[in-house]
């Protein structure tokens, strides 16, 4: 033990004095090395398809409802609370935006189909309400007093159960014409040149963080990253962001709806087929804006300090003077809102509400933020670690699909990272506070 | 108890509090001047921390009232303390471990700039210069308060108080924790913040930095004040025998402040 133990620390010192020098959480460092060996093993197992543009497109698209939710996740176990409520009210909320466009507006109102505001509104009402809804929950936990374990498997029981007063179990569909794209698709996808334009957005924004950052501490006269990590730092970042795109934008419209576009716009097809970049889907966009939005709430808000404060002791909040209740109902409103936003993007996809949508999805969140480093013992977690959590269960999940694994068996394996994941972490926490 | 031509800082008048059927502190009073240290010494349990608890609007009181600066005082919660100048170092420390100690020090009372968003480097620079002030051998200033030593973790508390000028500090069992140098850092840092003209409540079960630090010494049993006497003129033995025999020792303790 001893022996292995030498090993490790001889092979980790130099890496440990890379990520300090860079400023690179090692957690998230670990994460993004354990995707690495996931993708690249599934990639020799499929032989080479798992790592095609085709397959990591779609691996984004669906990748980003769970991760959209994880992100409130994070903010709710960093509390110390929990919500197992989240997947029926992401049906619940599904079903009434759904309503909202395929029947209130155009039949009860009888204001017609695909109105130009439809889509907005039909939004607009789901995040409003699982704005509220989440924030009755959370009342009733910070104020009532009630566990939050006990006031979301109410939850989770009440609002499935709304959904059948609705619609008795029917399917609703389909859905407005301006909806059904934030469901992402060819149609509902950037295309190649405003992917380029995200793409090279984000790398500026990349480096103009790191070096703003960096003249600020400076100009305080704190310790700053030295030059060669700042310019690595910025490099992985444009880089990452850049490959992205580019891979987006190698995945090409399936052959038939490019040559309907074609006909549609007088264009001869050239041999083999006209290829049109697909660009990054709108799920993955939304996704993108949520993950920043939900990092600088947690990272650079007081609502996140007091979050995290209050995770880490919640006395010590209560003592600072800081409104642990009001806190606390804060983190549901934000996860309704987030539940509402996935709702969204699920029934476009589907193009359509069903009675079983967001079944076991408070699963799936809960243990993409686990996975992504989020600790039920309160006060850890983070905003992009729960999002790359996401990301490695569907890469889970996909890849053992073109591996032609079975459902049951890929409950078994994801099960089983789960656990594992969170045992490494707790083995790697004991390591490094020893 | 000492009478004084000038206003109290604070008085705190005939304060109660009950956990359930526990009298925590039953109808004692105290006050504290402007540059004094008020020693407050009991045994376990006597009350001690309950009733700083709240001056510190941690626990508002069942019956009593405070003054500060000679006029009545609503103090129901930690924030409203903070607001006429009370600053406490708790003997848990109060701290988030997964923040790091900019973040602990500024809890509840974050700088932001115009959009709202935390200024995290303006607080880290003021911490950096109380810390300059307080333990110029702290650098750790970018890791969770949870990977530092004791030492360093009461610093951070400690940081606290200074960086918001507190005029009335109370300090429970500050040293507990600590080494004899840092003790003895935490010692020059009261006689420091006493001669700029701030009051301070000074919990400690060891008698010696009692006696070496107050000017008054309270003495609490069974959560009722027994006693408050000038240190010149007790002994460290007769304190001693106040906290221990409680009742029975107040009368000599009263009749020799009494007598002088
Ligand atoms: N939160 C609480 N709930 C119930 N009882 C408490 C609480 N805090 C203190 N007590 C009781 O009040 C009494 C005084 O405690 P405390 O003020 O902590 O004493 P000291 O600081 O002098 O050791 C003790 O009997 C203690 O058990
Ligand atoms: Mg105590």
């Amino acid at each position: 033990m001893r022996a292995v133990n030498a090993i490790l620390s001889a092979i980790s010192a130099p890496v440990r004095s890379f990520l300090a020098a860079t400023e690179i959480d090692t957690r998230l460092a670990g994460m993004i090395a354990a995707l690495g060996v996931i993708w690249i093993g599934f990639n020799i197992l499929s032989g080479g398809l798992f790592l095609s543009s085709r397959n990591l497109w779609n691996l984004s698209v669906q990748s980003s409802s769970i991760a959209i939710m994880a992100t409130g996740m994070v903010l709710i176990i960093v509390s110390r609370n929990i919500d197992l409520s989240v997947g029926s009210l992401l049906g619940f909320l599904g079903y009434t935006m759904a309503m909202v466009q395929a029947m209130w507006i155009p039949t009860a109102l009888g204001l017609g189909f695909n109105q130009p505001y439809t889509w907005i509104v039909a939004i607009a009402i789901g995040v409003t309400l699982g704005a509220l809804i989440g924030g009755l929950q959370g009342f009733v936990i910070a104020y009532g007093g009630v566990p939050a374990f006990i006031v979301t498997l109410g939850g989770f029981l009440i609002w499935r159960g709304l959904i059948f007063w609705y619609a008795q179990g029917q399917t609703i569909a389909p859905m407005d014409s301006t909806y059904q794209l934030i469901g992402g698709g060819p149609a509902g996808s950037l295309g190649a040149e405003l992917s380029w334009l995200v793409g090279i957005l984000a790398s500026l924004g990349i480096a103009y963080t790191v070096i703003m950052g960096g003249r600020r501490r400076k100009a305080y006269g704190f310790p700053v990253r030295p030059r060669w990590a700042v310019i690595t730092v910025i490099a992985a970042g444009s880089i990452a962001a850049l490959g992205a795109v580019w891979i987006a934008n190698n995945y090409f419209w399936p052959p038939a709806l490019a040559t309907q576009y074609a006909q549609a716009h007088g264009i001869t097809e050239p041999p083999g087929g006209l290829q049109i970049s697909t660009g990054i889907a709108f799920p993955v966009l939304i996704l993108i804006g949520v993950t920043l939005a939900m990092n600088y709430l947690a990272t650079r808000r007081k609502f996140g300090r007091y979050v995290y404060s209050i995770g880490g002791n919640p006395d010590a909040a209560e003592l600072g003077g800081i409104n642990v209740r009001r806190t606390i109902v804060g983190t549901y409103a934000v996860m309704g809102i987030l539940v509402a936003i996935s709702g969204a993007v699920q029934t476009a996809r589907l193009n359509a509400a069903v009675t079983n949508l967001g079944v076991q999805n408070e699963l799936d969140v809960i243990a993409a933020a686990v996975i992504g480093g989020t600790s039920f013992s309160g006060g850890i977690g983070t905003i992009t670690g729960a999002v790359l959590g996401a990301v490695v269960m569907q890469s889970l999940r996909s890849g053992m699909v073109l591996l032609r694994v079975d459902s049951p068996t890929q409950d078994i394996v994801v099960g089983i990272v789960l656990v594992a994941a969170v045992g490494l972490d707790a083995f790697a926490r004991r390591r490094s506070s020893r | 108890m000492v009478t004084d031509d000038r206003t109290a800082l604070v008085e705190m008048r005939n304060v109660r509090v009950a956990f359930g059927g526990v009298h925590a502190v039953e109808d004692v009073s105290i006050n504290l001047f402007p540059g004094e240290v008020v020693g407050l010494v009991g045994g376990n349990g006597a009350g001690k921390s309950t009733l700083m608890r709240v001056l510190s609007g941690a626990r508002p009181a069942d019956d009593g009232e405070i003054w500060i600066d000679g006029k009545r005082a609503t103090i129901n919660n930690p924030r409203q303390a903070k607001a006429y100048g009370i600053e406490t170092i708790y003997q848990t420390l109060a701290l988030a471990d997964n923040i790091d100690a900019a973040g602990n020090v500024f809890l509840g009372r974050e700088l932001t700039d115009r959009t709202g968003t935390l200024d995290d480097d303006a607080m880290e620079a003021a911490t950096r210069a109380v810390m300059k002030r307080l333990n110029p051998n702290f650098k750790n200033f970018k890791v969770p308060v949870k990977s530092l030593s004791g030492g360093q973790r009461q610093s951070v508390a400690i940081a606290r108080p200074v960086h918001f000028n507190a005029r009335i500090l109370i300090m429970d069992e500050p040293t507990a924790a600590l080494g004899p140098a840092e003790t003895a850092q935490v010692r020059d840092l009261i006689r420091q913040l006493k001669s700029e003209g701030i009051g301070i409540f000074l919990i400690s079960h060891d008698i010696h930095d009692v006696f070496d630090l107050s000017d008054r010494i309270s003495v609490m049993y069974h959560g009722k004040r027994v006693g408050t006497v000038n240190r010149d003129e007790v002994t460290a033995d007769e304190v001693l025998g106040m906290i221990i025999m409680g009742q029975a020792a107040e009368e000599t303790a009263e009749a020799n402040a009494a007598a002088n």
